[in-house]
């Protein structure tokens, strides 16, 4: 019963703190900017407003339309459930694995592209189609970078994989590890449409990628979606912070441990958006047909990661 | 029980064939054939299934029947039930669909002649797999490829179908030559008869060894569609009757599948590892092909034909993988691996027949083939969009669907290959899975851009614009493989169980797997659980529609699109199938060698005054270039040569009967 309830109550932490990490993000990046910037709760501000205001709805939109949205939050919110944040006995291995964490992710950005294509404009299609094509490309990647989690541990469980690392850190010592890291934070930022690959501040640009799919959106459904994008963010900065470096992470059910690993992941995660936000500063947007190189890139790294992965287990 | 099962199935076929021909003018001949071919169908599936379930298997032989050729055997074990039963629950609905889909050919010969060769065909199929030797095989497989030429060339308004079907032929006929020279060497003077072949294998020297397998790698490859002899398939998929594609895409290329698990784990001996491999690149290669040509092309049934030969690789990755992991002598995963090639089969057949059943029903209603040509049909054909809507889920291979369960133990599969066995695999095995999951991914482009296109957005023509809902009957038949894509997603152990039993049968015991709902499988350290994930999915799912309906303190407002601002939506400015693809062309242009052609009309007066731009962009089909134009180009080579010999000269001819028998029995000599 109380790894339900622990399970629960760390899928609600994810979704009740997606919005502060969009905030801390836009925040940094302000500062580093030389801008004031507005504070890290500004995003719940930004969704209570969106959910009370009314809707326009394309008329050229079918079902589909209001479909999307609540697809979007719903794989987004079933992928946060396997994801293990501050103990590492993760109930969510019985639902599924890494494997299934990414299909989930790709429902998601199927629901959102289809969403994209349904009112009929332009910038919509022009969106959903650079959004798959980036998603199907970060694919090899991620694949490349989980087999090599697991040849090491043994499993493909996020569960698992977090306990091994625990039990044995002597894993994490091996070029494998770093180099899985590198390339799962690079298909990262493809994933969650950021900087060089997409950028989250634009709108109304022909580069836009995430932006484009949602411009018809308003209301309550945009505030879905931008609550669900937050969402993505948040699950896979936990799970590169947990997966890579789990230390500090609940082994038991104790009060004590439970709270030095709350502790423990709001550091990490305040430490991978630090470091984004400090990319998202220094680089520049990719031309979209210079994406592929850097996907490419990360794909080499994962490989030569499950490569040497092979001669270290 | 089985025994009356295939009685029952078989006299089923023959009767709706012959009361096709026989039955007097009017829809009685279209009904009685397909209710006969429904009801023969589902014979074959209570066969397989009870074969399937209670493991009996039976053979039953006749020389009188095919006498010459060695007389009939047949032989149900579970492997050929499950085959059996793929074409059973394929060919029900697809009869069902044929009652609404060719009610315009009642009356017409033709019309007679597409029922009856549909009966033929059912029954070919079901006879491939049970055939236990030689001449009943070779029977078999050519009754099943006559009968499906002759569906492919039935339409005589369909463009291109003659050329289609000559591919097909051709291909077909070099397949079936591959398979009798495989099979005569595989004898080696011994009986044509599968036991007997089985125990003489063991003698074949390595190079004959060799030599079977490849001639047998490319009969069945050819029928099954691997790259490169797949050029028949995205030709004759889409010329061929709408149901008759689904039955060729889910069930004949199939029985390639078969024939290559039959030979290559039941009749030969075990081989090196290094066929494995082989296999295994042969079936990443197939499945990049065919996904990178189901992304860019924009006929519908030819993306659907393409998605094809991208399962069949994904599928031939089992196999392949199979005989690697024997040859490493690890049992469990080999038969893993053949559990999920058969398991990817039997999803691909029902959600590859639903695609093809509502590509007939939008290619009926619709008036076009082209996804260019298609745009809001979700609002004109809301029952056909939800049905495809399904099939093109479980195509992306995402939950809750049965592709994504497939899927997840292709992924699971190679992992735990890499995890067992040597260094020496250390970059093929991550380099397939690599592979696999740009597949999976490019697969989910394939599947957003076919339903995005032709169902959501705007008509794009007049013939989409007046679009019609497909007839009852057409709708009811799609229903069925979306249930089983359903069924097959949230509940695998329902099929995965009886799997283990078929490739226990073939000498690699598995185990007993877990037959809860929860997939846990031996040697793989992490389990998947679809029901509990699709009840996740359904609860976050409402919930957030609550929210959205709740929270919003103004009415909802339907106007025109935002747009950025443009105010003038016309068809004309909507994403089309080409541009949707065109970033993925720029990726892999190396495969694609796209071609673009611009053309400016500009006004006499001045060239800054441009009248019009017309752009031509292809792609080339370097495959068939560099592989078939040689071939085809040497074959008339050689007519044209042997052509010079037919000089009218009866005195010549004479002169030629006598050089021909010496040199024949020249040969003999030399073979004894």
């Amino acid at each position: 019963m109380t790894v339900i309830v622990l399970a629960v109550t760390q899928c609600l932490f994810l979704m009740i703190a997606a919005p502060a990490l969009v905030g801390y993000v836009r925040w940094l990046k302000a500062r580093l900017q030389g801008r004031r910037g507005a504070g890290m709760f500004q995003p719940y501000r930004d969704l209570r407003k969106t959910l009370a205001k009314g809707m326009v709805i394309a008329d050229t939109a079918s079902w589909i339309f209001h479909m999307a949205p609540c697809v979007v939050v719903a794989s987004t919110v079933a992928a946060a459930a396997l994801v293990p944040v501050i103990s590492a006995n993760q109930a969510g291995d019985q639902l599924g694995d890494l494997f299934a964490l990414m299909a989930l992710l790709i429902l998601g950005t199927i629901f959102l592209a289809l969403g994209g294509l349904d009112p009929g404009t332009a910038f919509g299609g022009m969106g959903s189609s650079r959004e798959m094509t980036v998603a199907a490309l970060t694919e090899p990647t991620l694949a490349i970078a989980i087999l090599s989690l697991a040849l090491t541990a043994g499993s493909t469980s996020l569960g698992t994989i977090t306990n091994t690392l625990l039990t044995t850190p002597s894993n994490a010592i091996g070029p494998g590890h770093a180099l899985a890291f590198a390339a799962f934070l690079i298909a990262m930022l493809a994933e969650t449409g950021r900087l060089p690959v997409d950028n989250p501040a634009t709108h109304l640009e022909l580069t836009m990628i995430h932006e484009a799919m949602i411009l018809e959106y308003s209301g309550p459904y945009l505030a879905l979606l931008e609550w669900a994008a937050a969402l993505k963010l948040t699950l896979l900065l936990t799970l590169a912070a947990n997966l890579f470096v789990p230390w500090g992470m609940a082994t038991s059910d104790g009060a004590g441990a439970l709270a030095v690993g709350l502790a423990a992941v709001l550091a990490k995660i305040a430490v991978l958006a630090t470091l984004l936000a400090v990319l998202e500063t220094r680089v520049a947007k990719l031309r979209l047909f210079r994406v592929p190189e850097l996907l490419a890139m990360s794909f080499t790294l994962a490989l030569l990661a499950a490569t040497s992965s092979f001669f270290t287990r | 029980m089985s025994e009356t099962a295939l009685a029952i199935a078989l006299a089923a076929f023959a009767a709706g064939s012959v009361s096709a021909m026989a039955w007097p003018s009017g829809p009685g001949a279209r009904r009685v054939s397909l209710a006969s071919a429904f009801v023969g169908c589902v014979a074959a599936l209570a066969l397989g299934i009870d074969v399937l379930q209670s493991g009996i298997s039976w053979t039953w032989r006749s020389g009188a029947l095919l006498q010459p050729l060695g007389g009939v055997s047949l032989r149900v074990d579970p492997l050929a039930a499950f085959f059996v039963s793929i074409v059973g629950l394929t060919g029900a609905p697809a009869s069902i669909y044929a009652l609404g889909y060719l009610r315009e050919l009642d009356g017409g010969v033709r019309g007679r002649a597409v029922h009856a060769l549909f009966n033929v065909f059912l029954a070919g199929m079901c006879l491939v797999p049970l055939a236990d030797n030689v001449a009943t095989f070779l029977f078999a497989w050519e009754v099943m490829a006559l009968s499906s030429y002759l569906l492919v060339v039935s339409d005589p308004k369909q463009e291109g179908a003659p050329a289609a079907g000559l591919w097909y032929l051709v291909m077909t006929h070099a397949g079936f030559l591959a398979l009798l020279a495989g099979f005569v060497i595989l004898a080696q003077d011994g009986p044509l008869e599968f036991p007997a072949m089985r125990a003489a294998a063991g003698a074949l020297t390595p190079a004959a060894q060799g030599i079977v397998v490849l001639l047998m790698l490319a009969a069945f490859g050819s029928k099954a569609g691997l790259v490169p002899v797949h050029v028949w398939l995205p030709r004759a998929h889409p010329a061929a009757p709408s149901h008759v594609s689904a039955l060729m895409s889910a069930a004949m290329v199939k029985l390639g599948v078969y024939g290559t698990i039959r030979v290559l784990f039941d009749l030969m001996p075990p081989l090196s590892p290094w066929w494995g491999g082989a296999l295994l690149a042969c079936g990443v290669v197939t499945a990049l092909t065919g996904v990178l040509y189901s992304v860019a092309e924009v006929h519908l049934k030819r993306v659907l034909a393409y998605s094809t030969v991208e399962n069949i690789g994904l599928i031939f990755v089992g196999p392949g993988f199979a005989l690697l992991m024997r040859g490493y002598g690890n049992v469990v995963l080999a038969a893993m691996g053949l559990v999920v090639a058969l398991f990817h089969t039997l999803n691909h057949a029902v959600f590859k027949s639903l695609l093809f059943l509502a590509a007939g029903a939008v290619v009926h209603g619709a008036r076009t083939s082209s996804l260019e040509a298609m745009g809001g049909l979700i609002k004109r054909m809301p029952h056909t969009a939800v049905l495809c809507l399904v099939g093109v889920l479980a195509l992306a291979a995402v939950p809750p669907l049965n592709g994504f369960t497939s899927e997840w133990l292709t992924f699971q599969l190679l992992v735990a290959g890499a995890r067992y066995t040597a260094p020496a695999l250390a970059i093929m095995l991550p380099l397939a899975l690599a592979a696999v999951a740009l597949v999976a991914g490019l697969a989910a482009v394939s599947a957003v851009r076919l339903f995005g296109i032709a169902f959501l957005a705007l008509p794009r023509t007049d013939g989409a614009r007046d679009a019609h809902e497909a007839p009852a009957t057409m709708r009811a038949a799609m229903l069925l493989p979306a249930l089983a894509c359903l069924i097959l997603g949230l509940v695998p152990t329902l099929a995965l169980t009886q799997l283990t039993a078929v490739v226990t049968e073939l000498g690699l015991p598995m185990g007993q797997l877990d037959t809860g709902l929860a997939l846990v499988l031996p040697l793989v350290g992490s389990q998947l659980w679809p029901v509990a994930i699709a009840a996740l999915l359904a609860g976050a799912g409402l919930v957030a529609a609550a929210v959205s309906r709740t929270s919003r303190g103004y009415p909802v407002r339907i106007d025109t699109a935002w747009n950025c601002g443009r105010i003038a939506q016309s068809p004309r400015s909507e994403y089309t199938a080409a541009a949707f693809a065109e970033p993925l062309k720029r990726v892999f242009t190396g495969f694609y060698q796209p071609t673009h052609e611009v053309t400016v009309d500009v006004h006499p007066v001045s060239p800054y005054f441009v009248r019009g731009i017309t752009l031509r962009s292809d792609f080339a089909p370097w495959m068939e270039q560099t592989l078939y134009v040689p071939l085809v180009r040497a074959a008339r080579w050689i007519s044209n040569q042997t052509g010079r010999l037919h000089t009218g000269s009866i005195h010549l001819y004479l002169a030629l009967l006598p050089a021909a028998l010496l040199a024949l029995l020249l040969i003999a000599r030399w073979i004894r």
